[in-house]
């Protein structure tokens, strides 16, 4: 393993990194290549940002190495790491003008000079860089970065961009083995950072130096890296191409996380069949347990319409937007919803069919340890979700609070909230969950499709009229096909309120 | 009827009558008297007597000279006690720090005289009353002012980005190399603002050298407040204060308190004042 990947140039082994009892990096391993365009890509606080200062050097892992070259350089301060980085926000002296911020690291540097004494002997001496020579390297370094003769100004007279660009030129200067960028395009507008994507991108080419750059823009993930780690968490989801990470994502998570799509409960029949959407699809994936749930994802673009006769499935258009080169298309399937991306126009009502091409689902292991549902609070302490309606605690969602007798929420401040209608996630553990004959004791029920003795129980799989999944375990042997009542205790239904999409 | 309308204009005249009564007219008689002498009637004549009294008399330069240098050495002793703690305070990412910043200036309320009186028995305690009177005054001034210097630097150096300092960490500074090079010229508002209100009332606050120094110590305070009590030679006290306000001019322009856009953090500091 060691052997097969030459050229590594940093190496973070089994990374751990915690402040107090949080652990914001949680056993990353991972390694760039010399010259390689890497990114580090995830939404904030999934410590991207921390991995790129461990690299750098202002954060000392809690656990694990990191390798420079093969050598241990975890405990080295900044100033003897040979890495450079771009900050944020830029982090340029304001006491000092763009000549004296980009010399700042030459200054410093020593170099080795051979000389020869007169007995025509050689001797080295460790020599600081000559004026002369500072001043070639800043004026080279302004060249690279497009701002010749800027050496005067001072830092306050330029604009964000061209602050950028100095910030960049002030690390580069120093000719490092590793350029660390953190995020540092996040404060421009929209073309200028896409006119510093590709100067970057060229930059990285001509400079020939590897670059680790840390973004939780996905576009810029893609247009300019040759890998992309994406992580979620602390914890690494997949490292790979761009091409890699979009065509195979390898969960939910770097599905969502890169691209539109759509997401599915499904679960696996038989090896190359696939369960979602209320019909079975063939699709490429083998190898899972029969019945074992999956998440399914499906790129809109993968989406066809076809005349509703010729579709697997038949949907209506509830939404069309026109985004320019492609209309995004919004189509109800029974309940569930379906976005397509096609340059065929539709109107709001039309009926559609789809039709979904094998390789064109991504079916993805499931880590399956609780049931989720998308739910809605209805009224007084009920929630409905997965087809049925159960009693819950919705005091839960706010720490102190309590219901008044007309059913509204009065919070630990006072505030009274109607959280009717309010959509949330429910999540129900599968020892949570009872079977009972009686029908009118549940909150849903539905017909066993699926049990596999697990050794000490049986897991079983309930499915709802409107084939929604229960997943349950229970030591008490029922029978396929049986009709079932589904018991859930409310204190064992977590209610968590649906964060407003951010971004 | 009459009926009254205020505009924001008129807001002000209360402040402006004020000003008006309490500081440009005391200014203007300051400015007569200092360049005036009185015969024998009592009339005024203007005259530079007092101007080349004052430079002529060595034991009046040598007031000048002695307040002059306490006020150096004050300045001097604050800034070197006061950098570490504003620095520390600052910039220990310690979520309680201003509970320890209310520690260094809590004192600042005490009433004045008190510390003082307390501090002279405490000096009387240790031995060093009525031997070291200077050591004893710059011990009194230092502890007197050390909170007008503690708090422009602390200003100044807690809204410093951390990112500056691992900027030059990341360049290859070491932490020496980043202090001198980073922290010291950015905190320089804040040890500006310090030094100009520690400089300027340590010239002048003779309760501290009285005090303190067993009356034998004349700073240039102690002598105005002489000429107009002691000697009635209203005068020369004015000429005194002129000179005063000569040298404290120097420093703001000096230290740049005039500048048009000073720094925010030596204006929040010149509002102790």
């Amino acid at each position: 393993m060691e052997e097969q990947v030459k050229n590594k140039i940093i190496e973070l082994i089994d990374v751990t990194k915690t402040y107090d009892d949080t652990v914001v990096i949680e056993n990353v391993n991972l390694y760039v290549k010399k010259g390689e365009f890497i990114t580090l890509l995830g939404p904030s606080g999934c410590g991207k940002t921390t991995t790129l200062r461990m690299i750098a050097g202002f954060e000392m892992p809690t656990s694990g190495k990191v390798l420079l070259n093969g050598r241990d350089i975890s405990e080295l301060p900044p100033n003897k790491r040979p890495v450079n980085t771009v900050f944020q926000r830029y982090a340029l002296f304001p006491h000092l003008n763009v000549f004296e911020n980009i010399a700042f690291g030459l200054k410093l540097k020593k170099v080795t000079n051979t000389y020869r004494n007169k007995n025509g002997d050689t001797y080295t001496k460790e020599e600081h860089l000559s004026k002369a020579e500072i001043a070639e390297k800043v004026k080279k370094a302004l060249e690279i970065v497009d701002l010749e003769g800027f050496e005067k100004r001072s830092i306050s007279t330029l604009s964000g961009g061209q602050q950028q660009r100095i910030a960049i030129a002030r690390a580069i200067v120093n000719e490092p083995e590793i350029l660390l960028l953190d995020e540092p395009l996040g404060a421009l507008d929209l073309k200028m950072r896409k006119e510093m994507q590709l100067e970057l991108k060229a930059m990285h080419k001509k400079l020939g130096i590897t670059f680790i750059y840390v973004t939780h823009d996905q576009e810029e993930a893609l247009t300019m890296s040759d890998t992309v780690v994406v992580m979620a968490d602390g914890v690494i989801q997949q490292i790979g191409t761009p091409a890699d990470i979009y065509n195979e994502p390898k969960n939910v998570f770097v599905a969502d996380f890169i691209g539109e799509s759509n997401i599915y409960n499904g679960m696996m029949p038989a090896d190359r069949r696939v369960r979602f959407l209320g019909r079975e699809f063939a699709c490429v994936d083998e190898g899972f347990e029969k019945d074992e749930p999956v998440d399914v994802v499906v790129r809109p673009e993968d989406v066809q319409m076809v005349p509703p006769e010729k579709g697997m499935l038949q949907a209506t258009v509830t939404s069309v937007v026109f985004k320019g080169i492609h209309y995004q298309i919004l189509a109800e399937i029974g309940k569930a919803e379906i976005e397509i991306q096609s340059t065929q126009k539709k109107e709001v009502g039309d009926r559609i069919g789809i039709v979904i091409a094998p390789n064109e689902i991504h079916v993805m292991k499931k880590e399956f340890t609780v049931n989720r549902f998308d739910g809605t609070i209805t009224k007084k302490n009920r929630v409905e979700f997965g087809d049925g309606e159960f009693d819950c605690d919705v005091t839960r969602l706010y720490p102190g609070s309590r219901l008044d007798e007309e059913g509204y929420l009065i919070t630990a401040k006072g505030e009274k909230i109607d959280l009717t209608g309010v959509p949330v996630t429910v999540e129900v553990g599968l020892g949570d969950i009872r079977m009972s004959d009686d029908r009118e004791e549940g909150g849903a029920e539905g017909n066993i499709i699926s049990l596999i003795y697990k050794g000490d129980h049986y897991r079983y799989i309930v499915r709802t009229e409107n084939e929604e999944d229960y997943v349950l375990a229970s030591e008490d042997l029922w029978n396929e096909n049986d009709h079932v009542s589904l018991i859930i205790p409310p204190e064992k239904i977590k209610l968590t309120l649906k964060k407003t999409e951010e971004k | 009827m009459v009926r009254f309308h205020f505009s924001r204009k008129q807001l002000c005249i209360p402040y402006a009558v004020f000003l008006t009564l309490f500081v440009i007219i005391p200014m203007l008689l300051i400015l007569l008297y200092a360049f005036t002498g009185e015969d024998a009637e009592g009339n005024l004549f203007f005259s530079f007597s007092n101007f080349f009294n004052f430079f002529s008399s060595t034991s009046k330069l040598q007031t000048l000279g002695v307040s002059l240098t306490i006020a150096f050495i004050t300045t001097f002793f604050s800034l070197i006690i006061a950098y570490p703690v504003a620095y520390i305070l600052a910039r220990s990412g310690w979520k309680r720090t201003y509970v320890l910043l209310m520690l260094f200036i809590v004192p600042m309320w005490l009433n004045f005289v008190l510390r003082i009186t307390a501090l002279r028995e405490l000096l009387n305690i240790i031995g060093f009353l009525g031997n070291y009177d200077y050591v004893n005054t710059v011990i009194g001034m230092v502890y007197d002012f050390l909170p007008f210097m503690i708090l422009p630097l602390y200003n100044s150096l807690q809204k410093m980005d951390n990112s500056l300092l691992e900027a030059a960490n990341d360049l290859g500074a070491g932490p020496v190399h980043t202090f001198l090079h980073v922290t010291l010229p950015l905190s320089m508002p804040g040890i500006l603002s310090g030094v100009t209100m520690v400089f300027m009332p340590s010239m002048t606050n003779y309760v501290v050298s009285e005090t303190l120094g067993n009356s034998n110590i004349t700073i240039l305070g102690k002598m105005i407040e002489e000429y107009f009590s002691t000697y009635d030679d209203m005068h020369m006290g004015s000429l005194i204060s002129i000179i005063l306000l000569v040298i404290i001019f120097i420093t703001m322009l000096v230290s740049g308190g005039f500048k048009q856009n000073a720094d925010e953090s030596s204006a929040r500091g010149a509002n102790l004042w």
